[in-house]
């Protein structure tokens, strides 16, 4: 070792600690997970993949799978719709409109998850806002069901995960040449003609990097899918949570564990180097 | 004349969606203080009559202001255990031109990536497999890992943007590597680490998937504690619980502004 080298690996020792306690709590326990997962029962007395197997050919597993996908997804898609339009005003307006949105957006990102579903357990339940609305207002005869339905968990989903989507999407937005849309208005485009052909072409790095942070949020998001969903609806982190604590089938927990990590990181790495390949925006560099 | 009217159809289209967005931010977190001063026995909304009676019942709850001390605690290692390892790596991974600094960086943030329950399982399986008792400690232990990548992140882009020279001087001007580190480093990098304790905290204290497999008995905490209150029955003093960690977040977000630039520092994340 030349001597540059052992300065250049010195320059690494404050690092150790924490490489030792991640050695520890977090390589050694995935390790224990991949190991469980390939046990044929509780019992731990045959390698097999049969977990694996089981869940592939169990129609229930795959439909918890793609339905917790979907939800990712659908959530995905309304925070994209909602923050753009979001980003535009942020982006054309003063000082002061522009701290109370990013206020806005920070005020759910630090309350406590726990705290935001329990809000929309208080809007969506039988005595809340919206029934009481829309029965004092007379539009409905007899209170509605609104909590434990799919619609409510993507509404409340949508707006737990708002926040996610907007940040990027007002960073793409700001970093847009400005000159690009004076030059399309100097030239006669209608504002709805130049956001559609060169706004959102341009900043679509951004759309998709929020798409992918709220997708990976709302497929996991265990507490709002439990209370707002209710248990009827089974997605796939309530389902490891039974498999594990409740059966205590503990190789099949672990295999679904790996099966849902594997298609949330596969759905985010490759939907995120599509986009590096094929979409040129303002965040391409 | 044509091209106006599609103009307003745009900005009024535009203007409702974000006047919908701005509401749906801030509508959930006055409901829950609204509600959590309600008279009433119900989550009933508008309430029916005004009091203090949740915060008062919270008060004599001690099955949750236990579980809600228990959460301050564990938050509190987990943030300082986070804070003085993950910081120490950053300093050293933020400058190295090593392909192993590039390695560990990846690795250090790689819990965010990974959905939070598979982490909680895994690391119950590995306690038990090796036969270590679950307690606060493993608790604590679970809760640096997920915190350690925000710190990783936000005290990393301080030493980023701390110029080289300054230390280099420093040394050549005699003073010992700990004397610089402390007169130098820290004053310079103190907001991304004012900001990452800041979110560190939240992070663990708000956590439920690692807490959920690793809570023992004697160690429930404040989130866990709720959502199975949640689960069973609507019950009110949830109101006031939440009422309190809005005003406490809220609080802490106008401290950590001042003192770390918070806001800034998120939307670097």
């Amino acid at each position: 070792m030349s001597p540059a080298d052992t300065t250049a690996s010195r320059q690494l020792l404050p690092a150790l600690p924490l490489a030792a306690l991640f050695f520890a709590a977090f390589v050694l326990p995935l390790t224990a997970l991949v190991l469980v997962s390939l046990f044929r029962d509780p019992q731990f007395s045959d390698l097999s993949l049969v977990q694996y197997v089981r869940f592939l050919s169990d129609p229930f597993s795959l439909k918890v799978l793609s339905d917790t996908l979907w939800l990712g997804a659908e959530v995905a898609l309304a925070t994209l719709v909602l923050a753009y339009p979001l980003a535009l005003v942020y982006v054309a307006s003063g000082q002061f409109m522009r701290t109370l949105i990013t206020f806005l957006i920070m005020l759910p990102l630090l309350t406590s998850t726990v705290v935001r579903t329990f809000a929309w357990i208080v809007i969506l339940g039988r005595d809340g806002i919206v029934n009481s609305a829309m029965l004092s207002l007379g539009f409905w005869q007899a209170p509605a069901r609104l909590l434990y339905t799919w619609e409510g968990m993507v509404l409340a989903l949508t707006q737990i995960q708002l926040p996610l989507m907007a940040l990027p999407v007002i960073n793409s937005l700001l970093r847009l040449d400005g000159n690009l849309t004076r030059a399309a208005e100097g030239l006669g485009a209608s504002r709805a003609r130049i956001f559609i052909t060169i706004v959102l072409p341009l900043t679509l790095p951004g759309a998709i990097a929020g798409w992918l942070l709220v997708f990976a949020a709302a497929a996991t998001a265990f507490i709002t899918q439990t209370l707002v969903g209710g248990g009827r609806i089974i997605l796939m982190p309530s389902y490891i949570y039974q498999q594990a604590v409740g059966v205590q089938d503990w190789p099949f927990a672990a295999a679904l564990s790996l099966i849902f990590t594997l298609a949330v990181t596969g759905i985010v790495f490759a939907v995120g180097a599509l986009s590096r390949r094929f979409v040129r925006g303002v965040d391409a560099a | 004349m044509q091209r106006s009217l599609v103009d307003r159809v745009y900005s009024a289209v535009v203007g409702t969606i974000t006047g919908f967005g701005m509401l749906l931010l801030l509508a959930p977190t006055l409901i829950v203080l609204v509600i959590s001063f309600t008279g009433g026995i119900t989550l009933k909304f508008p309430p029916p009559s005004w009091s203090l009676r949740w915060y008062l019942e919270l008060l004599r709850s001690q099955e949750i202001m236990e579980p809600a001390l228990t959460s301050l605690k564990i938050a509190a290692a987990a943030t300082i255990l986070s804070a003085v390892l993950g910081g120490a790596a950053a300093l050293g991974l933020a400058r190295s031109r090593l392909k192993i600094a590039r390695i560990l960086d990846a690795l250090f943030m790689s819990p965010m990536v990974l959905p939070a329950m598979a982490f909680g399982l895994s690391l119950l399986l590995v306690f038990n497999l090796l036969g270590i008792r679950l307690s606060a400690a493993t608790l604590v232990l679970g809760h640096t890992v997920i915190c350690v990548p925000f710190v990783i992140r936000m005290v990393g882009a301080s030493v980023q943007q701390l110029n080289p020279v300054l230390i280099t001087c420093s040394l050549s001007l005699g003073a010992s590597r700990w004397y610089t580190f402390r007169r130098i480093t820290l004053p310079l990098i103190r907001r991304g680490i004012v900001a990452s304790c800041f979110v560190a905290f939240l992070t663990s204290f708000d956590n439920v998937p690692v807490s959920l497999f690793l809570a023992d008995a004697r160690t429930e905490v404040l989130p866990i504690k709720l959502w199975a209150i949640l689960e069973g029955s609507l019950d009110v003093r949830v109101a006031a619980v939440s009422g309190v960690i809005v005003l406490v977040t809220l609080a802490g977000l106008v401290c950590a502004e001042i003192f770390g630039g918070i806001s800034r520092q998120i939307g670097n994340r």
